[in-house]
């Protein structure tokens, strides 16, 4: 399983909760396994492309998949995932 | 070209002022107008829309005005005295402004800020001499305000906190400046005024003086069209802390954009206009394209923030190519 931390705007797709478990041997695999478990939560992290939106970052073990291997990215039990919006609201 | 004629032209008398001031705050305000001539497809030709730049001033922000206000304001009612440190929460530009008028006057200045604003806000908040506190980027700019508020409650005595979300020195700053100069730029033209809400001092404060001048304005407010968006310095106010001084009854429409929209705008804007302009310019254009074309005449006033070059790090632009058809 992967820790996945989920950000204050999404934690009501998961009843609330800033960490989940979920499976999968990529962050593509992941994400999908999330929307088995949290449906709704995917359309927020990719487009209608399948691809992670502009405005999203995830991390695996603190390092942006963007400059790993973006969705295809390799996942090991005990990763941790962080899904964290580009920026912050609010000035 | 197409409107290249019209882009050259210049004022016939060149803009007359003072050739020194005495500090960067008396640069504060008085920002231009400009009109946007080609980004503004289906619009009506009696219906012009004018972008007020707000990266001119000194700090290169909106913020430099109600900073400036609120410490002035702090002054004034002695809440701000030697030995007191500047503290707030921001998530960029507010920073920026506060760390720049406390230069300028000698105040120590300390920013909690969410760990993932910009590199660029980091370095020139820091470039000021002032401390930054990062708190969770998970917990966005709410996370931001509670550790703020932490901070102050286990030292008052240290501080004094200006409160962008709370202070009415914030929307006052635009009651007397941005509303005003509007105006007085537009002599009396405007119809609507369109404004993304970060703190909603800009549009609550110049949106109340354009009433009182002419209350058919129409005040119009861009926000995110969701809770979860990365539109930086705004709020999605049905799932944010709503900041004290927000009064969403004094609006006539708020029109939700999507960061996506939003992007596209700000890439627009650079490549037709010339302007290189922040996300939030860009989710306000978008609103005030939408207004547009539903009139047959009218002058609408939106509000660009800041310039795009604080954001050349971030997600907008990072990894960004030209569409295929601009490549030729």
């Amino acid at each position: 399983m992967v820790q996945v931390k989920i950000p204050t705007p999404l934690r009501k797709y998961t009843a609330g909760a800033g960490g989940v478990e979920a499976d999968g041997a990529t962050v593509g695999a992941l994400v999908d396994d999330l929307e088995r478990r949290y449906p709704g939560l995917k359309e927020r992290i990719c487009d209608e492309a399948g691809q992670v939106r502009r405005f999203v970052n995830i991390f695996v073990n603190g390092e942006d998949i963007r400059f790993l291997g973006h969705l295809d990215t390799a996942l090991k039990p005990g990763d941790e995932l962080s899904i964290v919006p580009a920026i912050a609201g609010g000035r | 070209m197409l409107g290249a004629r019209a882009a050259l032209a210049r004022p016939a008398t060149p803009a007359e002022g003072p050739r020194a001031v005495a500090s960067a705050l008396a640069l504060v305000g008085n920002t231009p107008l400009v009109e946007i001539m080609r980004v503004r497809d289906g619009i009506a030709p009696g219906v012009r829309i004018l972008g007020k730049l707000e990266g001119f001033n000194p700090g290169g922000s909106v913020k430099d005005r109600p900073a400036l206000k609120m410490i002035e304001d702090g002054l004034a009612r002695g809440l701000l005295v030697d030995g007191k440190t500047i503290l707030d929460s921001t998530s960029g530009n507010t920073g920026i402004a506060l760390a720049m008028v406390g230069a300028a006057l000698g105040y120590p200045v300390e920013l909690v800020m969410p760990g993932n604003v910009s590199k660029e806000r980091k370095e020139v908040v820091a470039a000021f001499g002032a401390r930054v506190i990062y708190s969770d980027p998970l917990e966005g700019s709410d996370g931001a305000i509670r550790l703020c508020r932490k901070i102050l409650a286990e030292h008052p005595e240290r501080y004094f906190k200006p409160d962008q979300y709370n202070n009415p020195a914030n929307t006052l700053a635009h009651y007397e400046t941005t509303g005003p100069e509007i105006w007085r730029q537009t002599e009396g033209a405007v119809t609507h005024f369109v404004a993304a809400i970060g703190t909603g001092g800009t549009i609550m404060g110049t949106g109340r003086y354009l009433k009182e001048r002419n209350p058919a304005v129409q005040v119009i407010a861009a926000e995110p069209d969701d809770a979860f968006h990365g539109l930086e310095g705004l709020k999605h106010m049905a799932s944010s802390i709503v900041p004290g001084i927000f009064h969403e009854e004094e609006l006539d429409r708020k029109v939700g954009v999507s960061t996506e929209d939003a992007y596209n705008m700000v890439y627009r804007l650079a490549r037709e206009e010339g302007l290189l302009l922040g996300q939030s310019s860009g989710a306000a254009h978008v609103v005030a394209l939408g207004i547009a074309r539903t009139l047959r005449e009218g002058t609408v006033v939106v509000i660009f923030p800041d310039f795009g070059d604080r954001y050349l790090s971030t997600n907008l632009w990072r990894g960004w190519q030209p569409p295929r058809d601009a490549l030729g």
